[in-house]
């Protein structure tokens, strides 16, 4: 019972920066209907910010965070108007090509700029270490983990129902063409909404340093993770992408602690049979 | 009732709590032309999803000749002579008119799936699609990719494709919507000299077409049928004039 | 090459119906002057004949993909689960003692179809993300389990003790590679002629009236689920023979033929050479393998930065690939062949 908590605990931190890498992805897919394949680049270029200005720098870790935030939203904002506004209508494969071509390029430049090795970083002590509570041994950095990113959400929970700007959003997700009509920006909504999702992207990257690590590849190695929280979350749904994630999270941690030797075979197994089973996701529409 | 070519049946359908088919029974018995008239938003489209498969009914039948259809998948209700056209075009835009019918005509005879013999060893198919487009007027282009004719030859085309599948009954969905006047001679042609062997119901806001070809009409209000008669009795009954011919007939009148 | 631009040409000389569609069929001096040229490598380059058969079998896997992606319009992220299958079916029989490269190709196709059919029923009912991330989830899963079976597999050092015994009891598969490029030359050949011949028969048609509008389909009586999985099963019958002939001439064979990075070099290549043209696979595989060789001393990080550039600005200005800007440029030049 003990080991199962401890399991559910660092699944459930892992789902969260799952949570964050993907909630961007999700909302600009179901509104927008783009599958933008560099999102996890944002991710990296999070993470790789937050590296250099603490390793470079000397900045501390906790002030790096919002930089990573700004550095995802700023690289999202330049791509949406560079090049991904020109094939909102264009078929699926040319939007994979695309972005399948950035990723590559960003990995490429991430090489070239940091070489290929894990990139070190050293947490603050005051994030060190573990507790013990009732026989379960909570690292800190998880907690802190997992704190920061439901206080997130509940932000991100708020802003969708209680403001405007939230209300547009699922206005736009909904119908876009019916928001269109309804008067509603949609063009720079999407601008908005993709810098929201690519700096939330950002931190998760930043946040994601002790636990996940860091190199070139991570925009690929996770990006499968994010897809499968999208796909299995639903389009266009917060909510869904945080249960998809929660269980994504958890069920790869009970993987790894249990049935090593299958790997990530049970992930990509459910992942199939949740898709075959509920094509749009579990909170998509249609 | 035994001797129809196509009936709906107590039709039903509902998304959420908007009601798009209600209680909708409709009978065409065989050779006849009847039109299917009502406002924008009435359930026309939607009635002709529900009677060729796309939309399955909350309840109700669909009935083709003696054979409930209500289950069946929308190519099934194709191979029993149950064949549509499309409001906005529904076509193969890098196909050559030629060959889309082809490829209809191939489906028909169910010599689609021969992947080991050349399409030019199949000359029946072929001429009888390019007599199909020939009597269509679309002849001389058929060689032409779909995107590159004419908006009004599209239409043709259209209702080309349709007749390849060897319809007994064709629903029609606005054939004439949007065609610019001076291609719309073709189309009207088409529409006359369709065989009477072919019962054809069409979907149409265009009032000149449906007082020439259809000998009754039925009106569709918000997804129920409001009434049904012949052009005389349409034109002259006030609720239809109040819900859909109202304004323009007015100002038909009073010039 | 192909219909549209054939259309294009046949409307100024209208000509019967069955002349138009015999005209689109036959061969183009273009064609067997591509054909000639793959002999080339024997006379010419005679050093290089190991790699010309990679690319010969990387060609007829782009061919297989061709199929299903530029005909009938799947997006498959996948595929290359299909020739790992092929590969490694191949692999293990030549383990377990039997190393007749003919008849190992045989059971690989069949393999291969196998699995092809069975996952066909799945592909088949999806479009959009959800067929793409099945495509996507069924390749990676495979390669996992393929990793994790290593009693079967070999894991991580791919299987070992291969050995291929020779061609029609003659030719030996040597260092030189003259057997190995000759095998993988006929094999692409022959296949390519199949699939010629399926592009030009009315399933070929009904595959890119489901290209074209998949929707309209079923309004014509279309069977478009039976047609999908009857293409999607040939072209993993296809796939599982390029994958067995690269584990026959190399002797080896490991993980990476099945997983994600190889699917995604396959779909480059396609797309780089151009989709729906049957020859787009073959010169996409060759211009791609041929400069990743010329390249082969950098960084592999350097490489996938060119591509990554290159697949940007095929997708912005050049979406048919090479063989779609050929045809523009002919048609500019007012020469066709």
């Amino acid at each position: 019972m003990l080991p199962a908590l401890g399991v559910l605990f660092d699944g459930a931190a892992y789902g969260m920066l799952l949570f964050l890498m993907s909630v961007g992805l999700s909302v600009t897919l179901g509104m927008m209907n783009f599958v933008n394949l560099a999102h996890c680049s944002f991710a990296m270029l999070g993470g790789y910010v937050t590296v250099t200005l603490m390793n470079a720098l000397g900045w501390p870790f906790l002030a790096t965070l919002p930089a990573a935030f700004v550095a995802g939203a700023a690289a999202s904002i330049v791509l949406e108007r560079i090049f991904f506004r020109r094939f909102y209508n264009s078929n699926e494969l040319n939007q994979c090509l695309l972005t399948i071509g950035i990723v590559f390029m960003s990995i490429a430049t991430a090489a070239y700029i940091y070489g290929t090795d894990q990139q070190p970083m050293q947490l603050p002590s005051y994030l060190q270490g573990s507790f013990t509570v009732a026989g379960i041994d909570l690292a800190v950095y998880r907690l802190f983990l997992i704190v920061v990113a439901a206080l997130i959400t509940a932000v991100l929970m708020l802003t969708l129902e209680s403001t405007r700007f939230g209300a547009q959003v699922r206005a736009a997700v909904n119908n876009q063409r019916m928001a269109r009509g309804l008067g509603i920006d949609v063009d720079r909504l999407f601008a908005v909404t993709f810098a929201l999702g690519g700096g939330l992207a950002g931190l998760g990257g930043g946040l994601a340093l002790p636990m996940l690590g860091l190199d070139p590849s991570f925009a690929l190695t996770y990006l499968i993770y994010v897809l499968i929280v999208v796909s299995v979350g639903g389009l266009g749904s917060i909510a869904g992408s945080f249960v998809a994630a929660m269980l994504l999270g958890v069920a790869d941690m009970a993987g790894k602690y249990y049935v090593p030797a299958l790997g990530s075979v049970l992930i990509y197994l459910v992942m199939l049979v949740m898709i075959m089973w509920r094509p749009t996701g579990l909170f998509g529409r249609r | 009732m035994s001797g129809s070519a196509l009936s709906a049946r107590g039709v039903n359908k509902s998304f959420g709590s908007l009601v798009v088919a209600a209680d909708v029974n409709i009978d065409l018995p065989p050779g006849v032309r009847y039109a299917l008239i009502g406002p924008n938003g009435a359930g026309k489209t939607t009635l002709i999803n529900l009677m060729t498969g796309m939309l399955r009914p909350d309840s109700g039948r669909i009935v083709l000749g003696d054979e409930d259809i209500t289950a069946l998948p929308p190519e099934e209700r194709v191979r029993r002579g149950l064949v549509r056209t499309y409001q906005i075009n529904s076509l193969f835009p890098h196909l050559s008119a030629l060959e889309s019918v082809t490829l209809a005509v191939c489906e028909r005879r169910r010599v689609a799936p021969t992947w080991w013999r050349p399409l030019t060893a199949y000359r029946y198919e072929i001429e009888e699609a390019h007599a199909i487009l020939v009597r269509l007027a679309l002849g001389p282009v058929c060689h032409r990719r779909t995107r590159e004719l004419a908006y009004g030859q599209q239409r043709l085309l259209e209702i080309a494709l349709a007749l390849a599948s060897k319809p007994k009954v064709l629903l029609l969905d606005e054939p004439a919507a949007s065609v610019p006047r001076e291609e719309s001679r073709e189309l009207f042609e088409a529409i006359a000299g369709l065989s009477r062997d072919i019962t054809v119901l069409f979907i149409e806001h265009d009032m000149e077409l449906v007082f020439r070809f259809a000998s009754r009409i039925i009106v569709l209000v918000g997804g129920s049928v409001l009434m049904e008669g012949t052009p005389a009795e349409i034109a002259a009954d006030a609720r239809v004039r109040a819900v859909y011919l109202g304004e323009a007939h007015r100002v038909a009148v009073h010039g | 090459m192909t219909s549209e631009t054939l259309a294009a040409a046949a409307s100024a000389a209208p000509a019967g119906p069955n002349e138009f569609l015999r005209a689109q069929a036959r061969w183009r001096w273009s064609e067997i002057a591509f054909w000639l040229a793959t002999l080339l490598p024997f006379v010419l380059t005679p050093d290089y004949l190991i790699l010309a058969s990679q690319v010969a079998i990387t060609a007829l896997f782009a061919l297989s993909l061709d199929l299903i992606l530029g005909f009938s319009g799947i997006v498959s992220l996948g595929h290359a689960a299909y020739f790992g299958v092929g590969a490694y079916t191949a692999g293990l029989i030549s383990v377990w003692g039997w190393g007749e490269p003919l008849t190992g190709l045989l059971a690989a196709g069949l393999a291969a179809g196998i699995v092809g059919y069975i996952t066909s029923f799945v592909i088949a009912r999806f479009r959009h993300l959800a067929l793409i991330m099945i495509t996507l989830g069924f390749c990676l899963l495979l390669q996992e389990a393929a990793n994790d079976a290593n009693w079967l597999t070999g894991g991580f050092n791919g299987l070992q003790g291969i050995q291929t015994w020779k061609l029609l009891g003659i030719f030996d598969f040597d260092l030189y590679g003259y057997t190995a490029y000759a095998y993988a030359l006929a094999g692409l050949f022959v296949i390519f002629l199949v699939a010629r011949r399926i592009i030009h028969s009315p399933f070929g048609l009904a595959l890119r009236g489901i290209r074209e509008n998949s929707a309209r389909m079923p309004a014509i009586g279309a069977p478009i689920l039976s047609h999908i999985r009857t293409i999607y099963t040939i072209a993993a019958i296809i796939a599982g023979i390029a994958g067995a002939m690269l584990t026959q001439t190399t002797e080896t064979a490991s993980l990476e033929s099945l997983g994600f990075q190889r699917s995604a070099d396959v779909l480059v290549m396609l797309i780089v050479g151009g989709t729906g043209r049957l020859y787009g696979g073959l010169i996409g595989a060759a211009v791609y393998m041929v400069a990743r060789d010329q390249f082969s001393g950098l960084n592999p990080q350097f490489w996938y930065f060119w591509i990554g550039l290159l697949l940007i600005a095929i997708v912005m200005f050049l979406p048919n690939g090479i063989l779609g800007g050929l045809e523009l440029l002919a048609r500019r030049l007012k020469v066709w062949p």
